[in-house]
């Protein structure tokens, strides 16, 4: 099973190594790992989808949390979260296999981004399923190369995604992370 | 006010206001700003022979305090020999902050002389790293550094520090504030958590508190006191939580594990109930964990998040400190007696202690457990004790019974040799007024020697006992049990230590007989600075009780009967 993490960490130099290196050791298997800008200059934000259950999701928050340099991690696998991921597909086209890419790409919503005489690159951002069923149908045409970014998420409306590690500030009840009151599960 | 300073001025400033006294360490090219800047300071500097000692050193010096230690080095090799030290201090939760001067920033990258990529090389085995590039972060990452590595669960951290961000000078500018939005520990167990712990001991007919490192480290001692006896749960402590309960309070149940009391292992196995309090469930207190305590519902309490269900899956975590957590815990549980329970733990206790390890043999040999158990009986159990790890390291976990906390140094998790002497001179640089022994074997001993004549340089009061039986006696046993006596790459030969200690200028005695031990740790305490006494004991004597690596913990290797004293 996939299980999607959100990470939001300080934006300094090496917490990238500290993360890959924190999942190496403990033998975590990626899918993907995104990393990028967010609204607030001095943090960033991962993506992170790991294969493994459910009980790997916890393990993978909670070794999360050692690391220093990491703010808050939500697992929003299964929760209310828009998930995406760019491809782009470089397919072997002449000129007579262009009108069925081309009718490929508007079934998807995708666009073609660049047509050289015997090649087209077509760019799709969907989730992972829809590129998957794009590449299989593209695949007969002839696809030359593909590149995919992994999935970054985010979750709608203003609830959190899921935390397994819980505890209370010192001087509030209430469960506390990051500034954030939530409640506990 | 502010001032302008040299970086290396700013990290002294900085190491004398976290109360830094003591730093060991060995210098170097990419660190020598820092060591001219450092006899400007009120700072005490103890250049080790190899920097692991500084490491084990800064080490000692923090087990025994609960302060942290500091260790210096330089570039490329020095801060490599850091490794080991590191690595100990990671395993076993210990406060200490490693600084290592760095090629300057121009030069990263460029292979430069003596350059090593020390934050990568580091990243796994410290709580935390820096690599300093400027002098304006020194003050920030110095203030930083220290409160990573003594709060929360504690660790190593290392400073990478660049020569040129030791040269350049800066305005200094104390930070007052700590500013990491990342580091949030846990202190407080939510309510409902406790209150779901709490029903759990209500409902409890025979439990069993698994006492680790973290009551120590947490200060819980006298909380771990209340609460035992308040619920009459027998305590159980694993290698580093010794001293944690004293060893003659009656609800003590030793040491559990590998080479515990067979009838610590038997509560644990009986049990209906386990609290583990600030320990992590290593393999060398579980034995098979599908096997283990399988009637046990259990309550965790932890600092680290990652440690809860890492090994086994508990039905109560409790995140918090445990000295918080049990002061929120303690006035919710009512008063019980599990007299029962004390009655049968009372009855497997006197089974046991008819063999293993309190029936020693005395057939007029000298054992390495005589030595043991009779230095706690000379030096009263008041001691602070430091050891290497293998056979020595277990009969002095089974034999010099711990009644207080911080007097115990040892490397645990790590399993590191050469531990022992250079952690008991650090030890003595935090308590100068104690007895200090480092109880070592030959094989370890030899790892580290050459701090001999760091301890006769600082005239250290601390005195070394070898227990020398010609092997690595640890990987021996297991060749005996489990590779059918095929002794491979065990025999050890070893110098006349009674002339090695003599080339140091430390008096030394060789013991054969158990009548001469008692006489000579008086001889030894007798004397200020360093004293070396070489025990020559029986060659192939082995720990027990013993659980097998993997076995299920009540499926101990006995003591033969053959070898009891009388039969």
């Amino acid at each position: 099973m996939r299980q999607t993490l959100i990470a939001i960490v300080e934006n300094k130099p090496g917490v990238l190594n500290r993360v890959a290196s924190l999942f190496r050791r403990r033998n975590f298997n990626i899918d993907s790992l995104n990393v990028g800008r967010t609204e607030d200059p001095n943090v960033s934000r991962m993506t992170i989808v790991v294969d493994s259950n459910q009980a790997d999701a916890r393990k993978v928050e909670a070794n999360l949390y050692k690391l220093v340099n990491v703010i808050d991690v939500q697992d929003v696998t299964g929760q209310e979260a828009i998930l995406r991921e760019l491809a782009l597909i470089k397919v072997s086209a002449s000129p007579e296999k262009r009108g069925e890419v081309l009718s490929l790409v508007n079934i998807f919503r995708a666009e073609v981004v660049d047509v050289k005489a015997d090649a087209m690159i077509v760019q799709l951002t969907a989730d992972e399923s829809r590129v998957d069923s794009l590449i299989e149908l593209l695949r007969p045409v002839g696809i030359l190369e593909i590149v995919r970014t992994g999935h970054v998420a985010m979750m709608r409306g203003t609830d959190p995604g899921k935390r397994y590690a819980r505890w209370a500030d010192e001087d509030e009840e209430e469960y506390f992370v990051n500034g954030r009151h939530y409640a506990g599960d | 006010m502010s001032e302008i300073k040299t970086g290396a001025e700013i990290m002294w400033e900085c190491l004398v206001r976290e109360g830094v006294k003591v730093v060991f360490g060995y210098p170097g090219g990419a660190i020598m700003p820092a060591y001219d800047a450092m006899l400007d300071f009120d700072i005490h500097h103890v250049l080790v022979r190899h920097e692991q000692g500084a490491t084990h050193m800064a080490d000692g010096y923090a087990r025994a305090t609960g302060k942290v230690g500091v260790a210096i080095a330089t570039s490329g090799p020095g801060a490599t020999n850091l490794v080991t030290g590191l690595a100990t201090a990671m395993m076993d939760s210990v406060p200490i902050v490693c600084i290592t001067g760095q090629v300057p920033i121009t030069a990263i990258g460029g292979d430069a002389f003596q350059e090593t990529d020390v934050t990568g090389v580091t990243m796994p085995i410290t709580k935390h790293n820096y690599l300093v590039t400027s002098a304006d972060e020194v003050a920030r990452v110095v203030r930083e550094a220290f409160h990573i590595a003594r709060s929360g669960r504690p660790g190593p951290v290392l400073i990478d520090i660049c020569k040129n961000a030791q040269i350049d000078k800066t305005e200094f500018i104390y930070p007052e504030k700590i500013n990491l939005p990342g580091y949030r520990p846990p202190r407080r167990a939510p309510k409902k958590d406790l209150e779901q712990a709490a029903k759990l001991i209500a409902q409890s007919e025979r439990p069993v508190i698994l006492a680790g490192q973290g009551v120590l480290q947490s200060g819980a001692m006298r909380e771990l006191r209340e609460f035992a006896e308040k619920t009459q749960t027998p305590v159980a402590m694993t290698l580093l939580g010794l001293g944690g309960l004293p060893a003659s309070h009656p609800l003590s149940l030793g040491m559990m594990g590998m080479h515990g009391e067979a009838y610590c292992n038997n509560a644990i196995q009986g049990s209906d109930l386990l609290l583990a309090f600030g320990m992590r469930f290593d393999d060398r207190v579980t034995g098979n964990l599908r096997t283990y305590a399988p009637r046990a519902r259990k309550i965790h309490v932890e600092i680290d998040p990652s440690e809860v269900h890492k090994n086994v899956h508990v039905d109560a975590p409790l995140l918090g400190d445990l000295r918080t957590v049990l002061g929120d815990l303690t006035p919710i549980v009512d008063p019980m007696d599990h007299e029962e329970w004390l009655d049968k733990i009372a009855e497997w206790r006197n089974d046991t202690e008819k063999r293993d390890i309190m029936a020693w043999p005395d057939d007029g040999l000298l054992y390495a457990s005589h030595v043991v158990r009779d230095l706690w009986e000379s030096t009263s159990g008041n001691a602070i004790v430091t050891t290497d790890v293998g056979q020595h390291q277990m009969w002095t976990a089974q034999y010099y019974h711990m009644e207080q906390p911080f007097r115990w140094i040892t490397s645990g998790g790590a399993g590191t040799m050469g531990f022992g002497l250079p952690s008991a001179i650090g030890a003595w640089f935090a308590h100068p007024d104690k007895q200090i022994w480092a109880i070592v074997g030959d094989g370890g001993f030899q790892m580290t020697q050459a701090e001999l004549a760091t301890a006769v340089q600082e005239g250290a009061n601390v005195n070394i006992a070898i227990l020398n039986n010609g092997y690595l006696g640890m990987v021996r046993q297991w060749q005996e049990f489990f590779f059918e006596k095929r002794y491979s790459g065990v025999k050890m030969l070893s110098p006349d230590f009674v002339k090695l200690a003599d080339a140091y200028g430390i008096p030394a005695r060789r013991i054969t007989k158990r009548e001469e031990v008692a006489d000579a740790v008086a001889y030894a305490n007798s004397i200020s600075g360093p004293v070396l006494l070489e025990f020559v004991v029986e060659m192939e004597e082995a720990v027990f009780p013993m659980v097998p690596a993997g076995a299920d913990l009540d499926d101990m290797l006995r003591r033969p009967v053959r070898r009891q004293s009388g039969d």
